[in-house]
């Protein structure tokens, strides 16, 4: 994950994931626990690299749920659900942007160090040109 | 340095300014006077009654006679009924003053010979019977005149001071306390008289007892006269607002349990040093705004109707109804029209403001100006000094002209220019100077208006006061309590309140419970 730098754009390698959500009763579930936001404290996140990233992570999957079978991993830093941005939200605004019951699959970009390492190992056997 | 002549031609010519300036003053306060007088008589004038005309006349004869000073010595009507006030109550007050000052030397004089009495008359009247005085008896002389002693100084201190007032009524407490004192010191007269001098006893030693038991119970009556008298009130029970009539100072004290002529005696002992000097000149812009909005408008009656006689007694009742009615007509007028006065109001007091600020800064800077041009010697340097040297009197009056014209200009501005005569001026610069004082402690005392006590003697107008109360005034203060004290160019307004009980808790926190944690993540399921 790359490092953030205040005023300037963030890079990042990122995957896309679909989840469709699950109807359980009267809740759409997505099978996930998110951590982290603007206004919590980013010392004690275990995932993050770099301890003053306050970006939303995954911390929980639940085996077998909806997000484990799109490809969602434990650690993974969520950048963008549908569109709107993840680095620089609340806690709460988070859990709202991917709660939203008018919508049954939501569409995340997010990164993980293995996604970079990866890039940066293919990157190395080919010389650029 | 300036030559001694120059100085006296400008000291005059300021002088002769300042005469002016008060002059027009009391001309200003008279015309006021005259258009009020006016303006309130003419609604019910206006059809007929020769007999209110003269009233009118009579009026405007009395304001323009009182002062017509082109001399320095014109009094104003204030200077007037204040000398006369003063005349007629010094006698009456010192005929008071004395008797309860005889009355109390004579009871002093009794309560200190009594004891002496008993103990030296035996002596005197049957000698050869008394016991001889033992080592107990003697002992008790000792004691006997110790507690003298103690009550000597004790009355000294507690009632040998200084008169600071003169209050309407008697100061209860200590009437009371003097008439127990003689009946106390009477009833022992009487069993001394009976039991002792009568039947001639010879036990001396009883007779000293007796004398000790008298001193040590006029000890303790003292002490009651301490708690009564100084005690009780300095507990604060009540909290008073004091508001000045003219222009609505409001102070708050605190109060204990008084009687309302010892509550007016302490609020006034206080308004002298925290009011701000009354300064009538302030007030006039207000009355002359008051004037304004009662000319505009005349009451003209078209129905007929002529109130021949001013509405009294049960039988005008038609009389009564008009003049109720044109008020009620001059009131709903006055609502209606376009009145811009509060336009010129607002642009004048603006206006007034730049002003005061301008001759403020010019005056500041002029008198730091002036005080750079001394410098204070020091003791080597005096013994060598090369001759001109000036004591601070006339270094004062060395330095004063330079800044004296900024000076009077800002006196002027803010009207304050009545409460500084150029003497007193001089003599505060003066004053500063062998202080050390710097040019800003120097001006402080003109740029605001500070209490009463600050200025001159003669602006203590007001040293005969009058308490107007409903309650009688020998009684205690209680909640919701007003009164007036009254001097002859203002009124003081005093409204009580009871300070109310208060219930405190407690509440106890152990130091080391004072433990923080940072805020966990929290997670939350999607």
């Amino acid at each position: 994950m790359s490092t953030y730098t205040p005023g300037q754009p963030v890079t990042a390698i990122v995957q896309r994931i679909e989840i469709h959500k699950l109807r359980q009763g009267d809740n759409l579930i997505l099978g996930f626990s998110i951590g982290g936001g603007i206004d919590q404290d980013p010392g004690q996140n275990p995932f993050s690299g770099d301890k003053t990233d306050k970006g939303i992570y995954v911390t929980r999957i639940t085996p077998g749920g909806p997000a484990h079978e799109a490809g969602l991993r434990m650690g993974d830093k969520i950048m963008q659900v549908n569109g709107w941005d993840m680095t620089m939200v609340t806690h709460d605004q988070a859990r709202k942007t991917l709660t939203k019951k008018n919508e049954d699959t939501v569409r995340l970009l997010v990164t993980r160090k293995s996604l970079e390492d990866a890039v940066k190992n293919s990157m190395g056997t080919y010389p650029r040109q | 340095m300036q030559s001694p002549t120059v100085m006296e031609a400008e000291d005059e010519v300021l002088q002769v300014l300042e005469v002016c300036e008060a002059i027009e003053e009391v001309k200003e306060l008279i015309v006021t006077n005259l258009e009020e007088d006016w303006h309130t008589n003419s609604p019910p004038v206006e059809s007929s009654a020769p007999g209110s005309k003269l009233s009118q006349d009579d009026n405007w004869g009395e304001t323009t006679t009182a002062v017509t000073g082109t001399s320095e010595h014109s009094l104003s009507q204030e200077d007037i009924v204040r000398i006369t006030k003063d005349l007629e109550d010094s006698v009456g007050l010192d005929c008071r003053r004395y008797f309860t000052l005889t009355l109390a030397v004579i009871l002093g004089l009794l309560v200190f010979l009594t004891p002496l009495a008993f103990l030296v008359l035996p002596h005197l009247l049957w000698p050869e019977k008394l016991q001889s005085c033992g080592t107990a008896c003697e002992g008790l002389f000792i004691s006997v005149a110790f507690k003298l002693l103690i009550l000597l100084l004790a009355v000294w201190a507690l009632f040998f001071r200084p008169p600071r007032a003169g209050l309407p009524r008697v100061f209860v407490f200590r009437a009371l306390l003097a008439v127990l004192v003689l009946l106390f010191v009477v009833s022992y007269w009487l069993f001394y008289g009976v039991r002792i001098l009568d039947s001639q006893d010879e036990n001396y030693q009883g007779i000293v007892q007796y004398a000790v038991s008298l001193v040590d119970a006029l000890l303790f009556i003292h002490y009651l006269a301490i708690v009564l008298l100084e005690l009780r009130q300095l507990q604060p029970c009540f909290s008073v607002c004091v508001t000045r009539s003219t222009d609505g100072e409001i102070r708050h004290y605190n109060l204990g349990q008084l009687s309302i002529q010892r509550a007016a005696l302490a609020i006034l002992e206080h308004y002298y040093c925290d009011f701000p000097v009354h300064n009538p000149a302030l007030l006039s812009a207000s009355k002359s705004r008051a004037a304004k909005h009662l000319a505009g408008l005349k009451v003209y009656n078209v129905d007929g109707e002529f109130p021949a006689a001013p509405a009294e007694g049960p039988g005008n009742n038609a009389a009564a109804g008009l003049a109720h009615s044109q008020s009620r007509a001059m009131i709903a007028a006055a609502a209606r029209r376009r009145d811009t006065s509060h336009n010129e109001l607002y642009y004048e007091e603006a206006e007034h403001e730049r002003r005061v600020r301008k001759r403020k800064a010019r005056l500041v800077v002029a008198v730091e100006e002036a005080f750079t041009h001394i410098k204070r010697l020091q003791e080597e340097e005096q013994k060598k000094a090369p001759g001109d040297v000036m004591d601070p009197r006339e270094a004062a009056q060395a330095i004063f002209p330079s800044m004296a014209r900024a000076l009077q200009k800002y006196l002027r501005t803010t009207k304050q220019q009545h409460c500084h005569s150029m003497e007193s001026i001089q003599q505060h610069l003066a004053f500063c100077i062998t202080n050390n004082m710097t040019p800003k402690a120097f001006l402080e005392s003109y740029l605001a208006p500070g209490p009463t006590l600050q200025y001159s003697r003669d602006h203590w107008l007001a040293r005969q006061w009058t308490l107007i109360s409903e309650a009688s005034v020998t009684s205690g203060l209680k909640d919701g309590s007003i009164f007036l004290l009254k001097c002859v160019d203002f009124s003081l307004v005093v409204t009580t309140k009871k300070i109310p009980y208060i219930q405190m808790s407690e509440e106890y926190i152990d130091p080391k419970s004072h433990k923080f944690v940072l805020r966990l993540q929290s997670e939350t399921s999607v």
